[in-house]
């Protein structure tokens, strides 16, 4: 019996690599997102690379109404049912300091909508007694810096959000597994300069597959990046403070 | 759509471009894009020499249009985005039992580079070239976007090889051949010299069929090599080994005359005297290099030209005083390979016909030039053509004249392009967007 997979942020340059492994794995795939157009085509293609279904759905971050409709459709399909989180919105750090009210698209985009979302499938998650939820953080959510902290502190809670989750759904033989990507080769990053250990969507896909397998909890990829966060993290406060990384 | 500043160039490294490049990574950005700054597209950079290249200008990277779009199992035809890689298309379908009908040496060529290259396979003498498999492509061009088919002949036979001047390829419909599975039966056995290659070419009856040569090979050995012949099939072999990458830029002793000549001679031992048949992942048969990331580093930082030609049949002396041209200027890598071509072809400017066509990549160092110029008078005197995927160092009047229907491409290529907005490097180092 293959599993069915909910996709939050189903058309991101990173889901789609993910989204693309699980379909040659004949995995069924919901596939949510604002798109419908790129959901569709997206769709077709999981087919034709091996899903057993793939569906457009409505998603979007800042609607609520649109969640229930998601989870009912997922409840219908009996069998293990798994979610993967790869929401979420980087406006530029300057744009949201020149207007403040940017911080509230970014922070219910990156948490507290999936954090809504995941809240409200938590309950059939633990009624199967079987799952995985994989939910897409950032190292950004690791330490605030000046160049990214309200999109980092929006990914911090999110973390925190599935930290808790994990804890709860635990018990019910449920796992929750968090990913914390570096710099990835995605639209997002295109054209913006050098980054440094920056990885593929391919290769982030590879790395939340071998996590899944292994039951792990939280993921850094590429995997350098916790060692790097390690480092970063320790640097005390009042030098940490000065610096521009 | 954000422009990234890169430097970049082709699978030779021998050539290269810096400018600005965009990545679409849906069908309607494409088109959005293309509107608003028509710009050549590149693939995955397979070509060798500056057919992907334009430098202090912009260009399209294709490579995140890479969906499946349909597929018909009753009619075999596939509809795919054209930043879709063969090796891709080959590993999704060949479980299934289909192939695309020609694939070139490596899985990491794009649709869209298949096509505007017109490339060919190890079963050119059977199957033709790529593009006789296209049902229809959609080009987007100063006229929009455009469905082709070979239907509308002058501009299917313009795109076809057509170097992407006739606009950009968004999608493809491909007509797939059948395949018994995902693996290979390979026959190899040792060939002693030229003579008896050539017979064995000849009389090859085998789907797949093609042979490496040991370009340091002289006198009596001269045209050794290794006949594979290969059939697809059904059946379980080990998965094929995990890829390896080539970190830095080899020194440039690594591929030294002393080495190859050693390399070579174990290379050709390998198989044993009286040949063997070996069961092969699909993958590995068809891109054996694929398994090594960036092979191209081998030959260090100055990069590598790759020199292809084919010649008539009845030209074997050309082929063998070229071989000898080779051997004797001590520059030969191990990378050589023989193999005899059908009359397929589907565009003005394909680069099959029927021959014998010899591929031989030769380091970029003092004297490659002039090797592969001395190498390209001889392809010229037997009238056959240098294939323009690999080419680097040619001239205007030299492709002009192995390519007799140039005018007609030049002619299609001028309506569908009025400003020139697709030119690449290439078009303007062989002047074959220049009206006179």
């Amino acid at each position: 019996m293959s599993d069915t997979w909910i996709i939050l942020g189903a058309t991101s340059s990173m889901a789609r690599s993910f989204i693309r492994d699980l379909a040659a794995q004949g995995d069924g795939l919901l596939l949510a997102g604002r798109n419908m157009a790129e959901l569709e085509s997206l769709a077709q293609d999981c087919k034709l690379r091996g899903a057993t279904m793939a569906e457009p759905l409505a998603f979007d971050a800042r609607d609520p109404s649109c969640f229930a409709a998601i989870i009912e459709r997922a409840a219908q399909d009996t069998g293990t049912l798994n979610a993967a989180v790869f929401v979420g919105s980087m406006p530029d750090q300057s744009e949201i300091d020149a207007d403040p009210a940017l911080v509230d698209g970014t922070v219910t985009d990156s948490f507290t909508g999936p954090a809504r979302f995941l809240q409200m499938l938590a309950p059939v998650l633990e009624d199967r007694g079987a799952g995985i939820v994989v939910g897409v953080g950032s190292v950004a959510g690791d330490r605030g810096r000046i160049g990214n902290y309200v999109y980092g502190a929006a990914k911090a809670g999110f973390a925190t959000y599935l930290s808790g989750l994990r804890n709860r759904l635990g018990r019910s033989g449920v796992h929750v597994m968090t990913v914390k990507p570096g710099p990835v080769d995605t639209a997002m990053t295109w054209g913006l300069g050098a980054m440094p250990f920056m990885t593929s969507p391919d290769a982030v896909s590879r790395d939340i597959l071998k996590g899944i397998r292994k039951k792990r909890n939280v993921v850094y990829t590429a995997g350098i990046w916790r060692l790097v966060m390690l480092v970063i993290r320790t640097i005390p406060e009042p030098i940490f403070k000065k610096m521009s990384i | 759509m954000r422009w990234k500043s890169a430097d970049y160039s082709g699978w030779g490294r021998a050539l290269r471009a810096s400018g600005e490049l965009a990545r679409p990574e849906s069908r309607s950005a494409l088109a959005a894009l293309l509107a608003d700054t028509p710009a050549p597209a590149i693939g995955n950079r397979r070509s060798y020499g500056d057919a992907c290249l334009n430098n202090d200008g912009k260009a399209i990277d294709m490579t995140r249009l890479d969906r499946f779009l349909d597929f018909n199992p009753e009619t075999g035809v596939l509809s795919v985005e054209a930043g879709l890689s063969l090796g891709e298309i080959t590993r999704i379908m060949a479980p299934r039992g289909w192939l695309p009908a020609v694939l070139p040496g490596t899985g990491f060529a794009t649709v869209g580079g298949a096509i505007a290259h017109d490339v060919h396979g190890k079963n050119h003498h059977g199957a033709g070239s790529f593009g006789q498999h296209v049902q229809a492509l959609t080009l987007i061009n100063a006229q929009g976007a455009v469905r082709v088919t070979p239907g509308d002949e002058a501009l299917f036979k313009a795109t076809m090889g057509g170097l992407g001047q006739t606009g950009a390829i968004a999608s493809a419909e491909l007509k797939l051949a059948r395949c018994k599975g995902d693996i290979v039966t390979v026959t190899e056995r040792r060939v002693e010299n030229l003579d008896e290659y050539l017979d064995l070419l000849d009389k090859s009856e085998a789907t797949y069929c093609v042979g490496w040569i040991d370009a340091t090979a002289r006198g009596a050995n001269l045209g050794r090599g290794i006949l594979e012949e290969a059939e697809t099939g059904a059946g379980l072999v080990p998965p094929a080994k995990s890829s390896k990458s080539i970190p830095v830029d080899a020194p440039g002793f690594a591929l030294s005359s002393a080495v190859v000549k050693l390399f070579n001679a174990a290379y050709f031992r390998r198989v044993p005297a009286r040949g063997r048949s070996v069961v092969k992942p699909i993958s590995d048969f068809f891109f054996p290099l694929d398994r090594i990331h960036d092979w191209n580093r081998l030959y260090g930082k100055r990069g590598f030209h790759q020199f292809q030609c084919v010649v008539p049949l009845a030209e074997t002396e050309a082929l063998r005083e070229m071989l000898s041209r080779i051997s004797d200027s001590g520059r030969a890598s191990p990378l050589a390979v023989l193999k005899r071509m059908g009359p397929g072809r589907a565009g003005y400017m394909s680069f099959p016909m029927e021959g014998y066509t010899l591929a031989v990549d030769i380091p970029n160092r003092d004297g490659a030039e002039r090797l592969i110029k001395q190498l390209e008078d001889i392809t010229a005197e037997a009238q056959g053509r240098i294939y323009l995927a690999k080419d680097s160092l040619s001239s205007r009047e030299r492709v002009r004249a192995m390519y007799p229907e140039y005018e007609l491409w030049a002619a299609e290529v001028a309506k569908a392009d009025p400003d020139g907005a697709f030119a690449t490097d290439m078009i303007r180092r062989l002047g074959l967007r220049d009206t006179a």
